[in-house]
């Protein structure tokens, strides 16, 4: 599979139709499916009608948009009007939503080929994606290892080659993880960047939408695509967006790159990790960058911050599961009541009920400014950690992940030890700050994430650097050696 | 190891879950470690430090009072595990509950 | 407290606030752009937003913010200056959300006051914005008795202000001064139609009672379910009676909900103070605060109409009405137009005041219809005043006149003419007819020479009957004083 720019460059000048282009991916899915099992849903209807469409567009000699005929998979939160949207529950395993996510028409209206929805942590909840109510997703470097979570399936099928595109959201990581655990480009936005419409919330005031690709300028154009105020949103931010392709740096003289001080070393489980990163800062630095050491004092409080306000939210959030408007229904016992907590025992997983549990507690009267209100004022103080970091750099850049990709079920019995893989991402989502993973090499042969972070509505800066160091390093090119050889 | 300070069965009330005693029992365990980390935030100082609820720097984000078309009837109850006529159905409400 | 109340014998006074719900009379709903229509059929004013489908969210509307302060400014509130939404999480199957957005601890507005006609002033606490819920019909007639719900969204996410009272309401009495006050208000600003059938204006209670002259609360009952003026004060007049009674024979009060049950009569326990919610209340983190600016508010105040008190004034300076007059004429901001309106036009504000309040308003209630659903036109009222006075028809005629005007909107001209109502002060054809009435009653001429003036009423109804209504009276008298005298 050859990038999306070069897909659409192809389309545009009619030397390859959308069509054709769209039944080779379906066709790559198809083939790849049974071992890696990325997709809850393939939408091979809406893909061939879609592309026909596009295809009809430039030969008509209209502009087909900057994604014309990009095949791209789509994490299964998004609402897809008239399409199975599960969000990776039991609870929505039928819902057909009468309407489209903001993000979904953006990127159809952009040229972009919707070809399936794919696997997730339930309700996003998870940095595995064994929390899927459906089946695990296997990660194309090992498949008996995890893509990471909770967009498992997105960043599964672009690490396989299967589309050049997905969509995943990340709230705590969520496309940062799984994008460093399958050697692909995965960007968080500033929280207001991209709208949230037609995005299934987990925790709304963390949640924001973004691309995961095989390279950073076919993640620059999606990005370009999806970002922008939105009417329907309230908390999406009317600023400007960039052509962020033109933003994309060849070397980094006179960039100020910052590395942090302060996180916990030894949650690096691997001795690899830690040379991995410090290779990578030296690329960095050869690429004619300055290293400046930068402080984040609060960036240790960001888990125990992350699980007051996360679960809280998402307490609220998933209330509206109840077995009557749509979704899963589970009749039984006297009344209204014992139908909602059947629904709900039934149609949820162990992880989600964990959060609601843990995210009502934090809620309750008595408890609320103890929890709540105490991690919204150490989220003010995170936040002016990178205000001030930003002060003396242009750029930050750290780990992504902990560890490498691990083995199906390792942590799976531990939910703090699985929580413990959001480390180095939290922190950046509490401050509701851009930050991207792009490939960083490999420790025993598993592929790694360098973290990019920038100011907020700054991405243009961490996408400029992660395309100058992509270019250098070439890690991304790197293709999953199991998937090639058979 | 924390304490668990969770009548876990008062909050899978209030969520209106219904917990088997293998869950709770379950669920409480893992609460506890995770009350470790979570713990850490009661010996920070916060005193004269503002809530952040939103990141964003909004205010005032307001629509127009204009109507806008509505889902049909049948879109509408689409969805819908059960219904009755243009109606969503429901099991019975008994009273004095909550 | 009320033990020893009790012991000493003492008088108690009721302690009474009230919560009113009110909706607002947006075009589109609170936080999506669905109608804000009472009466569509059932779900067919809902969408992603309303309907609490996964992925959507809301969107403030503009109008329900201005209302709100618009009911603030016209109730002496003080508009807050940092304003956010809450989410107020409980289950209820007419809840789309399962969480309502609402206002917890930074109100719109706080403070203000409504003045009863008595003089007494109700302090307000707040005023909050809020969504409505859905409606749930239960099949079979008790809740408890059915076997299952029918849920109608049409309802959800209506533009909702909650207007919350401080406990200065002492009587059931009061409490409908103050509603009807408040009612009056809404209306001439015209951010509700104030419709308490339509559940466009709802109330709940807060009620104590306490020995007379203390100053320390007593425990309190929540009393919900109150749909109309006269629920409320037979609602409050029960629970103040029932709280009596248990301090008569020694039982104490406890912190509840109550609900009101219309058709026995009585309130009845729905939950204690520990069964009561904990509602876990949090900014909602799909929306951002509201700080609005000072010179829009400012605009706001000044788009404010003239209110209901002002307008009493006015109306009792400018037209020389009573004060009673005045009050009624102004409780509807629509109705008041009319008056002036035909007030105008006639050029004899007393008599528009006369017929509004009389015969119009007999006739509307016996029809079941409002000055403002009804399709009567002030200038035809005017008309129809001009005409009495020209002495054009007669009173019976007018009344029949009046009937059509309200029922049907038609023109008095039209209806005079068509029925043939006009009333003859031609002199001499009436002169023709009263001189034939005495000519055949030789006995009622004797009967009023001879002192019975009351002869004369009888003369003068005989003449009427010969003309069939249509005579002036006056000018039947004048002629038959003319011959008799
Ligand atoms: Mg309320
Ligand atoms: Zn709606």
């Amino acid at each position: 599979m050859i990038s999306g720019h070069e897909i659409r460059d192809a389309v545009a000048r009619r030397e390859r139709s959308a069509v054709e282009v769209a039944q080779q991916a379906l066709q790559a899915i198809d083939r790849l499916e049974p071992r890696l099992r990325a997709y809850i849903s393939l939408l091979p209807e809406r893909a061939l009608s879609q592309a026909r469409s596009v295809d009809a567009r430039s030969r008509a000699g209209q502009d087909a948009g900057l994604l014309a005929g990009v095949p791209v998979a789509i994490k299964d939160l998004f609402c897809t009007k008239g399409d199975r949207t599960t969000c990776g529950s039991k609870i929505l395993q039928d819902f057909r939503p009468p309407y489209s996510a903001t993000v979904v028409e953006r990127l159809e209206a952009a040229g972009a080929v919707v070809v399936g929805k794919t696997n997730m942590d339930e309700f996003a909840m998870g940095s595995s994606c064994e929390n899927s109510a459906f089946f695990p997703t296997r990660n194309p470097w090992d498949e008996g290892r995890v893509p990471g979570g909770s967009s498992g399936g997105s960043a599964s099928t672009v690490g396989a080659g299967c589309v050049p595109l997905a969509m995943g959201t990340d709230t705590g990581g969520s496309i940062r993880e799984p994008a460093s655990f399958c050697n692909v480009v995965g960007v968080k936005p500033t929280y207001g960047r991209v709208s949230r419409y037609g995005m299934i919330a987990f925790a709304s005031s963390l949640d924001q939408a973004g691309p995961l690709s095989r390279d950073v300028r076919d993640a620059a154009d999606a990005l370009e695509v999806i970002a922008g105020f939105d009417p329907m949103d309230s908390t999406s931010v009317d600023v400007p967006v960039p052509r962020y392709a033109d933003h994309l740096l060849e070397d980094l003289t006179g960039v100020r790159v910052g590395l942090v001080d302060d996180f916990d070393e030894t949650i690096a489980a691997d001795s690899g990790m830690t040379s991995l990163y410090q290779t990578a800062y030296r690329n960095i630095e050869a690429l004619g960058a300055t290293l400046v050491h930068v402080r984040l004092p609060h960036a240790k409080y960001g888990l125990a911050t992350y699980y007051l306000i996360a679960p809280a939210e998402c307490s609220s959030n998933l209330a509206r599961y109840d077995g009557t408007r749509y979704g899963l229904r589970v009749d039984g016992g006297d009344d209204v009541y014992s139908m909602f907590e059947r629904t709900r025992a039934e149609g949820f997983g162990p992880e989600v009920k964990r959060r609601i549990v843990l995210g009502t507690y934090a809620l309750c009267s008595g408890y609320y400014d103890a929890y709540y209100v105490r991690a919204q004022k150490v989220r003010t103080l995170m936040k002016a950690d990178f205000d001030l970091a930003f002060a003396s750099c242009d750029v930050i850049a750290c780990p992504a992940v902990s560890c490498p990709p691990f083995e199906l079920g390792a942590k799976s019995q531990d939910p703090v030890a699985m929580y413990l893989m959001d480390y180095f991402t939290i922190p950046m989502s509490l401050a509701g700050i851009p930050a991207m993973s792009v490939p960083a090499g490999y420790v025993n042969g598993l592929p790694v994430g360098l973290q990019l972070v920038s100011p907020a509505f700054e991405e243009a800066r961490m996408l400029g650097v992660a395309h100058a160091y992509e270019k250098a390093t070439g890690h991304a090119r790197r293709r999953a050696p199991q998937l090639s050889a058979r | 190891m924390a304490d668990v300070p969770i009548d876990i069965h008062y909050v899978a009330k209030l969520a209106r879950l219904s917990l088997t005693d293998e869950e709770s029992a379950r669920i409480s365990a893992q609460l506890s470690r995770l009350f470790d980390f979570i713990g850490e935030l009661q010996g920070l100082d916060v005193s004269g430090v503002h809530p952040t609820a939103q990141v964003i720097p909004l205010a005032n984000v307001y629509r127009d009072d204009v109507v806008k078309p509505s889902l049909s009837n049948d879109e509408a109850l689409a969805n819908a595990p059960q219904r009755d006529g243009p109606y969503f159905k429901a099991p019975r409400i008994l009273e004095g509950e909550f | 407290m009320i033990d020893s109340a009790r012991e000493q014998g003492l008088e108690t006074e009721a302690v009474i606030g009230l919560e009113v719900h009110v909706e607002l009379s947006t075009h589109s709903k609170m936080f999506c752009g669905c109608r804000n229509q009472f009466g569509a059929p059932p779900n067919s004013q809902v969408c992603p937003v309303c309907l609490g489908l996964p992925g959507a969210l809301p969107v403030i509307n503009g109008r329900a913010v201005e209302y709100l302060c618009k009911t603030g400014f016209a109730l002496g509130c003080t508009v807050s200056p940092y304003s956010k939404f809450d989410r107020k999480n409980y289950f209820y199957p007419d809840m789309p959300k399962n969480y309502q957005i609402s206002q917890y601890d930074m109100p719109l507005t706080t403070g203000g006051s409504v003045t009863l006609v008595s003089g007494r002033k109700v302090r307000l606490n707040r005023i909050h914005l809020e969504e409505d819920t859905g409606k749930n019909t239960h099949a079979g007639a008790a809740i408890s008795r059915s076997e299952y719900t029918l849920i109608d969204y049409n309802r959800a996410g209506v533009p909702l202000m909650e207007i919350v009272s401080e406990p200065d309401i002492g009587s059931p009495q009061e409490a409908e001064q103050y509603l009807s006050e408040l009612k009056g208000i809404l209306s001439h600003i015209g951010v509700s139609d104030v419709k308490m059938h339509e559940g466009s204006l709802r109330c709940d209670a807060n009620v104590s009672i306490r020995p007379v002259g203390t100053q320390r609360l007593g425990v309190k009952a929540e009393v919900k379910n109150m749909n109309s003026f006269r629920s409320v004060v037979r609602a409050l007049s029960f629970e103040i009676e029932r709280m009596r009674e248990c301090t008569r024979v020694g039982q104490p009060i406890v912190q509840e909900t109550r609900g009101w049950d219309e058709s026995r009569g009585v309130t009845h326990s729905m939950r204690s103070k520990e069964q009561a919610h904990d509602y876990r209340y949090f900014p909602d983190p799909d929306l951002v605060p509201l700080s609005i600016d000072a010179a829009l508010l400012e605009r706001w105040r000044l788009e404010l109409p003239e209110l209901p008190d002002s307008k009493r004034a006015r109306f009792a300076a400018e037209y020389g009405l009573s004060a009673y007059d005045a009050g009624v004429l102004t409780q509807e901001a629509g109705d008041a137009a009319f008056f002036e309106a035909v007030a105008k036009a006639s050029g004899d504000a007393k008599q528009a005041a006369n017929w509004l309040m009389g015969d119009v308003r007999k006739c509307l209630q016996l029809h079941g219809l409002t000055l403002s659903s009804s399709p009567m036109k002030p200038a035809h009222l005017a008309a129809l005043i001009a005409m009495v006075k020209s002495g054009a028809i007669g009173g019976k005629a007018a009344k029949e006149v009046c009937d059509e005007l309200v029922m049907h909107g038609r023109d008095p001209q039209d209806v005079v003419g068509e029925r043939g109502l006009a009333q003859t002060s031609d002199a001499s054809a009436v002169a023709v007819i009263v001189d034939a009435v005495v000519a055949r009653n030789p006995e009622s001429v004797t009967a009023y020479r001879g002192g019975k003036l009351k002869a004369l009423d009888f003369l003068i109804g005989q003449a009427m009957r010969e003309s069939r209504g249509k005579a002036n009276v006056d000018v039947v008298r004048s002629r038959l004083q003319e011959l008799l005298d």
